[in-house]
């Protein structure tokens, strides 16, 4: 037990107690320091590199700005619906085609259902990991430049950032399975396909079913800006209308996102709650 | 044996049970998707043969990861991969700090009526608006650079760790923070010794797994100005700069690999 020691009466030493040696003490100061000093370096760094004279100036702009996009312009409603629809596809489509994928991944990268630890489950992790590095968006810069602009380059954005993201979830929740069941069926002399439908795949079907929602959820949200890079949907009204400096339509758009995000998540919520 | 019992085994045949029992739910969600299906895939106007050029390109790209470019375009590399790292670390230490007292703000256990709805409505707004949708506005304001990605992700950052930490919050144990509350203690007693010790651990979780996302984040964030490696990934796709792209892209996946072993270890540690 660390201590340090007090003069007590008669000059006896008494032992005190402490929570940490000097040492781990000394140790925590000076990661503390460290700390600071990398995050005040940063800062300075940011800070040479801004104008400090339109930061002074925000708060006026940020009044501008709002002013200009009051009141929304709703009668440019009529233009949205199109654009709307083309993002809940662009989420729904993409979520199915990336479940496509992320299905066998997750397969072969669960440590209990993988051909080969050594050969095939790094590759799979690979593949998860770039799939969750690389933002839709620019997954989507990269379509726009393959295979033009369009809908179809938003909904295989989406679809390759997600399945890096359902694998994972879902792998993991293949490794969490509980392995009595299997045996029970192994043990009935079922095939490997029957092992999997009977054994596996009904006590990953909930979690699947959830993470699918979750998904879904999180790429309608996605799916909302991916018209900035010529992807399709109501991010290209939304370029369109910043760069005409149109600000009442910017408004009414961001106000039409705002509601869809929290439709959708209602929605994904509804359905949690149903299947679990 | 008899026909009728021969009829009887059939009859006693075991079947597999559907996933939904009501049948008219199951075929009319059968029936709903594939007319949805129908009119969803009908929507696409694809230009087939655009995209039968474009996958010439499309294989560009791939064999350019065999050989990226890391030098040409040496020092706006290390200028936008630097920027975005320290937007990543200031924004997450700015974000956490700020979310801490917006959490214990959104846990209804903690918190007065007036102030959860308020708490709750920042994270709201923070969770709906996508990042790049507040980085246009936050450029606008605060003009083009690195301040403005810096403040798009703490807020972002807020959303995320104010509403996990909440929810953990309110999960805690009660019988702890009542006997502290028995002591005596007083509000910021309290918090600092029965609500700080339980939830510390999936506040450092979170916060890594944040710094992580905000890193991802700030990739991005240079295509509408905000700073960060996001501006040179654009120019290089423009121009057709396919190994440059490469370059940045496997760097962004180095660090995101390097990121979630670190937190691998970290979370491993504190458990």
């Amino acid at each position: 037990m660390p201590v340090s020691t007090r003069t007590g009466p008669q000059d006896a030493a008494l032992p005190v107690w402490r929570r940490r040696t000097s040492k781990a003490q000394l140790a925590i100061w000076f990661a503390w320091l460290a700390g600071v000093a990398v995050f005040v370096w940063c800062w300075m760094y940011i800070s040479a590199r801004t104008e400090w004279f339109f930061v002074y100036d925000a708060p006026r702009i940020a009044g501008d700005i709002l002013g200009r996009a009051t009141p929304p312009r709703w009668p440019y409603m009529e233009q949205l619906w199109k654009p709307l629809w083309d993002t809940v596809n662009v989420a729904t489509l993409g979520t199915a085609l990336s479940l496509l994928f992320a299905v066998p991944i997750a397969f072969l990268a669960a440590r209990n259902t993988t051909p080969s630890t050594t050969f095939i489950r790094p590759i799979a992790l690979l593949v998860i990991v770039s799939s969750r590095s690389i933002n839709s968006l620019i997954w989507a810069l990269l379509l726009v430049a393959i295979i033009g602009p369009g809908i179809l380059a938003g909904t295989v954005a989406i679809a390759l950032r997600s399945v890096g993201f359902c694998a994972k979830l879902l792998y993991e929740a293949i490794e969490e399975i509980d392995v009595n069941q299997v045996e029970a069926i192994t043990a009935t002399g079922a095939r490997g396909s029957q092992i999997m439908s009977y054994g596996i795949v009904p006590q990953i079907l909930p979690a699947f079913a959830g993470i699918t929602v979750f998904r879904w959820d999180i790429n309608i949200r996605e799916s909302t800006v991916l018209g900035l890079v010529g992807a399709g949907g109501i991010g290209l009204q939304l370029q369109g209308s910043l760069n005409t400096l149109a600000w009442p339509q910017v408004a009414l758009i961001l106000i039409v996102i705002f509601i869809a995000v929290i439709i959708s998540e209602w929605v994904s919520a509804l359905v949690r709650r149903a299947i679990i | 044996m008899s026909n009728a019992t021969a009829d009887s085994v059939e009859m006693r045949r075991w079947r597999k049970p559907p996933a939904i029992e009501r049948p008219w739910l199951r075929y009319g969600l059968l029936v709903g998707t594939l007319v949805y299906l129908f009119f969803a895939v009908g929507s696409y106007d694809v230009n087939w043969g655009r995209v039968a050029e474009g996958l010439d390109r499309g294989w560009q790209f791939v064999k350019a990861f065999a050989s990226p470019d890391f030098v040409s375009r040496k020092s706006d590399f290390i200028e936008g991969m630097t920027e975005s790292i320290i937007m990543t670390i200031t924004s997450t230490v700015v974000g956490i700090l700020i979310s801490i007292p917006i959490a214990l703000g959104a846990a209804s256990n903690l918190a007065p009526l007036p102030v959860y709805i308020f708490c709750r409505a920042i994270i709201a707004l923070s969770r709906a608006l996508h990042e790049i949708i507040v980085a246009i506005l936050m450029v606008a304001i605060f003009g083009f650079g690195p301040l403005a990605g810096f403040i798009t992700l703490s807020f972002a950052t807020i959303g995320f760790l104010a509403k996990l930490l909440a929810e953990d919050i309110e999960a805690m144990d009660k019988s702890q923070a009542e006997a502290i509350q028995a002591t005596g203690a007083g509000w910021l007693q309290w918090i600092n010794y029965a609500v700080q010790p339980q939830v510390m651990p999936r506040l450092i979780g979170l916060s890594i797994y944040r710094l992580d996302i905000n890193f991802r984040e700030s990739a991005v964030l240079g295509l509408v100005g905000a700073g960060g490696i996001g501006a040179t990934l654009n120019t290089a796709f423009d121009r057709y700069e396919f190994d440059t792209a490469a370059a940045i892209i496997i760097t962004i996946i180095v660090i995101v690999m390097a990121l979630e072993y670190l937190s691998s270890i970290i979370r491993a540690r504190i458990q």
